[in-house]
């Protein structure tokens, strides 16, 4: 990395600057998808410039898959094969889930920075800078599925819905990760340090991941732990993705997850462009 | 022609603390306006009321003729804000930042980069276009800075300490910089702790403190309210100072301020041959004098000269 922090300074140009000044017309406003797409730019450039941020993205999933499989399949499952057909889907959602943390944790650490009084007094519109945001970390979400999916036919899961199933169960989850992060935003600006939104983000999402069907079979639980896994939208999530990648998926099952993921991005997105729009 | 910025009783408070408190401005088109006052006088937060990042509790300001609050978008389509921290993107390269912006504001596919690349030449910046701000220097990034102020010109740009922890040669720059804005027509609102700033820049200037509007005019009108120069003196001798305090009053006829060093005071005066007199003066009463200055007044006297008090710790530290 370069350490240069001074070159002697070029001398402003008078003439240049006349012709920059002169030149300055607007242009036509551009649209609310355009917009929210430059600011989704933005968000993969930073990936570009420090690639290191997406190790953690990359790497849990498959320390995740990896473990669990041999460490608890031939318990849980009789074999640790079995398991993994079993497994698969639900740490497809742990992972993405998890990745949505980062969009709130993001989003604090913009709110210090100068840069945000610039956006925020651009004649855009408002929400553009959190969509376009929360679109960049879909590509995130994008690339954890990939490793865990791609990982999961190495170790030997048998897509039975195919190459259909398979893209329709990464879409679920990502589409329901999409929604989930408008909470995390709302968290990203109502805590102080990008630690405490980090924090806080995790420890509301462990006991949902583990209070949920992705590690084990809900039948074999206490009635009561049954019922709580029963209600949990993790649950609505994994049944519907092992249902697609089997290639069983019911329509009732996805129509569940999809009108969660709507309900919590009406609730939350607005709630995030309102406080969005309140600092100061 | 309304004017560029017209504010009546403007107030932002902050929990209890009042942080602005009633602010009256009138700004003229095609301007250079000076907002002069030390760090927590309620500059800055006069200026994000302006810029429509913070909703005003009282009051209200019109922006090139537009209400702040009401009008919201037509104010941003046609003002930009260079802020008190750097206004871009510590993570991207300098190019990047302005093609963002050039997009941001409606420039589309290569016209975003050939927008970039024609600021950058313009404010020096081409060989430092590839790497990120965060390994510029201040005056690169403040120049940085100004350019995506400028990518669309605006017509009324507010800038807020610009030169606040720069380099005396990179200071001229940006100062270079506001003069050929305004000498395109665009109205600048300057926020600054520097008198001599505001003296170099503005056409008139209003005077902050604790949120209010102590004193309004041209430079000229300002300095001469507060006795055109201060006379600072430095004796040989700490103990004399009493009696040099009594002379130098005496002779010319205004408070003496002792300073923070025990053998220095300064005096208000409005005519340099009073000076020298009183100066003459000391000599003749057995008062040695170790060296002496006549210079424009600074901000702390201006201050003093308006309030009756100096900027007091809490607002030099808020």
């Amino acid at each position: 990395m370069s350490t240069v922090t001074d070159i002697p300074s070029a001398p402003v140009s008078e003439e240049a600057l006349n012709a920059a000044l002169a030149s300055g017309q607007r242009p036509p406003r551009p649209s609310a998808a355009s917009v929210c797409l430059t600011f989704g730019w933005r968000g993969m450039l930073k990936i570009k410039h420090v690639p290191e941020q997406l190790i953690d993205v990359t790497l849990t999933p498959v320390l995740f898959l990896v473990m669990f499989t041999y460490l608890f399949g031939g318990a849980v499952a009789g074999s640790t094969d079995d398991y993994l057909q079993f497994l698969l889907p639900g740490m497809l959602v742990q992972s993405v889930l998890f990745t949505a943390v980062y969009s709130g944790v993001t989003l604090n650490t913009d709110m210090t920075k100068g840069v945000v009084d610039r956006f925020r007094s651009l004649p855009v519109w408002r929400p553009a800078p959190l969509v376009g945001a929360v679109l960049g970390d879909a590509v995130r979400y994008g690339l954890a599925a990939t490793v865990v999916v791609v990982l999961g036919l190495i170790l030997g899961f048998e897509a039975k819905g195919g190459v259909v199933g398979v893209v329709a169960g990464v879409l679920l989850v990502v589409a329901f990760a999409f929604a989930l992060s408008w909470v995390f935003t709302t968290v990203g600006l109502v805590l102080r340090s990008p630690s405490a939104v980090m924090n806080s983000g995790f420890m509301a999402l462990f006991p949902l991941i583990f209070l949920s069907n992705i590690f084990v079979d809900p039948s074999t639980l206490p009635s009561v732990l049954e019922t709580v896994v029963g209600v949990n939208p993790v649950s609505h999530l994994v049944t519907a993705v092992r249902g697609v990648m089997a290639g069983a998926a019911s329509a009732g099952d996805i129509g569940l997850v999809l009108a969660e993921a709507v309900a919590l991005t009406a609730v939350f997105a607005p709630v995030t462009a309102r406080l969005y729009g309140a600092k100061g | 022609m309304e004017p560029a910025i017209e504010t009546t009783g403007l107030v932002k408070s902050f929990g209890d603390a009042r942080a602005v408190d009633g602010v009256d401005l009138q700004v003229a088109r095609g301007s250079v306006y000076g907002v002069l006052g030390p760090n927590g006088a309620g500059k800055t937060t006069t200026i994000r009321m302006l810029a429509t990042l913070l909703r005003p509790d009282g009051g209200s300001a019109r922006v090139l003729g537009y209400d702040v609050v009401t009008e919201a978008d037509a104010v941003r389509e046609r003002i930009s804000l260079t802020g008190q921290l750097a206004s871009v993107d510590e993570e991207l390269t300098g190019h990047e930042n302005l093609v963002l912006l050039a997009r941001l504001l409606g420039y589309k596919g290569k016209r975003a980069g050939g927008r970039a690349e024609e600021l950058l030449t313009a404010f020096g910046l081409t060989e430092a276009a590839g790497r990120l701000v965060k390994h510029y220097s201040g005056g690169m990034r403040r120049r940085l800075d100004i350019a995506a102020s400028i990518v669309v010109t605006p017509e009324l740009m507010f800038l807020d300490e610009p030169t606040t922890g720069l380099d005396p040669r990179s200071r001229n720059q940006v100062w270079d910089i506001v003069r050929a804005l305004v000498a395109q027509g665009t109205t600048v609102l300057l926020c600054t702790q520097y008198l001599d700033e505001a003296d170099q820049l503005a056409d008139r200037i209003a005077v902050i403190d604790h949120g209010r509007v102590i004193a309004e005019g041209t430079p000229g009108q300002l300095k001469a309210s507060v006795g055109q120069n201060t006379l600072h003196v430095r004796l040989v001798e700490p103990g004399h100072r009493a009696e040099a305090r009594r002379l130098l009053a005496r002779g010319l006829d205004a408070p003496v301020q002792l300073e923070g060093d025990p053998a220095a005071l300064s005096v208000s005066v409005a005519d340099a041959e009073r000076a020298a007199e009183a100066l003459a003066e000391l000599g003749r009463e057995g008062v040695p004098v170790a060296g002496f200055s006549l210079g424009q007044p600074s901000l702390d006297e201006v201050f003093l000269a308006l309030t009756g008090h100096a900027p007091t710790e809490e607002e030099i530290a808020a």
